[in-house]
């Protein structure tokens, strides 16, 4: 498969059902979009001492993200330069001054580097120290911290970090600076909720705006009529202000609005969103106002941006400092983690409404995610069907849309699901054979 | 159950919780939601060994009102999750009873069970410790909070769509 058949994928607003349900189409995911892309890694807080660790993936990728002696994150390849044993077995701990891998003892300074090989005179003249397990654990090809979140790409060289985000990067600093000292702390492991979909389902519905009264009706629209039935009971149950705005007409969604940035990113909740009307939580206010100056706090807390998807495969909810990463674990497997921050400095209550939408809205036990996952799992199943082979995105599209340009929409519009494939076509085809065509051609 | 608070056995705190394990069986919910008391929880940690249920992610942490949600969403018309519905089992070892105080009228009981769960060609076992914090209210025992603990917490999980 080259770069035009690629291409050929993604016709302007109708997409081929091949990119959800083809093996092939999967492996050259993993092969070139993963690695052309800047990937979620980790938070720095699950990494805050020399010698602390924590293992996850970028694409099919195992990585360790570890503090090294002088401070700085690391992301290397976990696998032992050896004979391919995983270095780092559990999902998180520390491992001291080194790594030492379990099958040969070989280790490596937390940077990496080779350390010391028992019998070592055995390589002596056999060139050992020109092979690639001389240099140890090997790193991916770039990290960048940005606040607190750590991102990876593959790639040896390939776009920047700043080009690849551009401004989307503004919803990652509304999270932070909700925090009085201005910066987040992991707060408890990840939801881990496995879904039998492919990952791009699950990224596209973040910024879906015209399913949450339909899908949800079951979970949303019983919460509003138990709650008129009781009364309308005062202060209202938890679960009115968390799940009972999915309820909300489309009129509401549209006016949210949303905004597509270049790079397949994209957020709704351009004017107000979903989580605009929660309760007022003491003394928060107030100590934002003590960091920021009360013209700054305001200016923070009146944006409530919805989702915001990082392009490939990440959405963060600055309002409720949460973060969902998309791991795909093949054509028709995801794996969903959901984590929530604390806003260093400011009041518990803050993290208890996270950790409260978290378990109401991401968990597999969750009435919300049930909902989502039973049409998830139908469409898998669905577009096994030969009878019809391409999936619809056209809602609002026009043809003359650049997505090298920021725009902000109609909040029902599915620019955003186009802008994604936009720029997996773009981030798919460039290191692959015949990606010059379309260029020379222009 | 109505009995003088004081004649509560030991053999009435074992039957209380085979009893409430058979009504989410047998999907008696309106029975089942009768049994908890207004500010009950029902909390299934996330996390191994987890102390709090509030400032952590939990998979479960549900008020009177969430429950009641839980289990009228479920006979919902446009519950599709539902379509088909669920169901489910629960294997039981006997309780151990580690708190017994007639006269305070409080019981906690601790119950090691096996939890399965089918819908279509799905099928889930879950391995849990369940702990029943019961109250005498008016000769009858009452839920004041349940707590699920799974023994693979950490796990990825599929849907778990009705109440281990």
């Amino acid at each position: 498969m080259n770069a035009s058949d690629i291409r050929a994928l993604f016709r302007g607003a109708e997409v081929h059902r091949d990119v959800y349900t083809s093996p092939d189409i999967y492996r050259l995911e993993m092969r070139h979009l993963f690695t052309n892309t800047w990937v979620f890694v980790g938070h720095d807080s699950q990494t805050p001492k020399p010698g602390d660790y924590f293992t996850t993936r970028i694409g099919d990728q195992p990585v360790i993200q570890v503090r090294h002696s002088d401070g700085s994150i690391h992301v290397l390849y976990n696998r032992c330069p050896h004979k391919g044993t995983k270095i780092a077995i559990d999902r998180e701990g520390n491992t001291g001054k080194f790594f030492r891998c379990p099958y040969h003892a070989w280790s490596f300074k937390t940077d990496g580097c080779l350390l010391a090989i028992p019998l070592k005179k055995g390589y002596e003249d056999t060139g050992f120290e020109k092979t690639e397990a001389a240099r140890g654990l090997k790193p991916v090809g770039a990290v960048h911290v940005y606040r607190g979140f750590v991102f990876a790409r593959l790639a040896e060289t390939g776009i920047g970090f700043e080009e690849f985000f551009g401004d989307s990067l503004s919803s990652i600093d509304n999270m932070v600076d909700r925090a009085p000292e201005g910066r987040l702390e992991i707060s408890g492991p990840p939801l881990r909720y496995m879904h039998r979909c492919n990952w791009k389902m699950l990224v596209e519905n973040q910024t879906d705006t015209c399913h949450p009264m339909v899908a949800h009706e079951s979970s949303a629209g019983t919460a509003v009529r138990i709650f008129k039935e009781m009364g309308e009971p005062q202060p209202r149950p938890p679960a009115m202000q968390i799940i009972a705005p999915f309820m909300s007409p489309y009129e509401f969604f549209e006016k949210m609005g949303i905004r597509t940035w270049p790079n397949g990113h994209g957020h709704t909740g351009v004017t107000m969103s979903i989580h605009s009307a929660y309760d007022a939580i003491p003394g928060y206010f107030e100590a934002l106002c003590e960091a920021h100056g009360e013209e700054k706090a305001r200016a923070v807390m009146d944006e409530n941006r919805h989702n915001t998807v990082y392009f490939p495969n990440i959405m963060v909810k600055a309002p409720l400092q949460q973060l969902r990463n998309f791991i795909p674990l093949g054509p028709d497997r995801t794996l969903v983690e959901s984590y929530v921050y604390r806003l260093v400095g400011a009041p518990d209550e803050l993290v208890a409404l996270s950790a409260m939408y978290n378990r109401m809205i991401n968990a597999p036990t969750s009435i919300v995610g049930h909902d989502d996952l039973e049409m998830y799992e139908r469409a898998q199943e669905g577009l096994m069907s030969n009878g019809l082979e391409w999936v619809n995105v056209q809602r609002l599209w026009h043809e003359d849309e650049d997505y090298t340009q920021e725009a902000v929409e109609n909040g029902t519009t599915e620019r955003q699901m186009r802008n994604q494939f936009d720029a997996w076509v773009k981030f798919m085809t460039m290191s692959m054979e015949g990606a010059q065509t379309r260029v020379a051609a222009q | 159950m109505t009995v003088q608070e004081t004649q509560i056995t030991r053999e009435h705190v074992i039957d209380f919780v085979y009893d409430e394990a058979r009504m989410l069986d047998e999907g008696r919910y309106d029975e089942w939601l009768a049994l908890w008391l207004p500010e009950g929880h029902y909390w299934m940690p996330l996390d191994y060994r987890q102390t709090d249920p509030v400032h952590a992610t939990s998979l479960l942490y549900e008020d009177n009102f969430m429950l009641r949600l839980r289990v009228e969403r479920l006979n919902g018309q446009r519950t599709f999750s539902q379509k088909p519905k669920s169901r489910c089992h629960h294997v039981l070892q006997r309780p151990f009873i580690d708190v017994f105080e007639p006269g305070e009228g409080r019981f906690v009981t601790n119950t090691n069970m096996h939890y399965v769960e089918t819908r279509l060609d799905d099928q889930i076992l879950l391995a849990l410790t369940a702990t029943h914090d019961l109250r005498a209210v008016d000769g009858a025992l009452r839920i004041a909070g349940k707590k699920v603990e799974l023994l693979n917490c950490d796990a990825a999980f599929g849907n778990i769509q009705l109440l281990p």
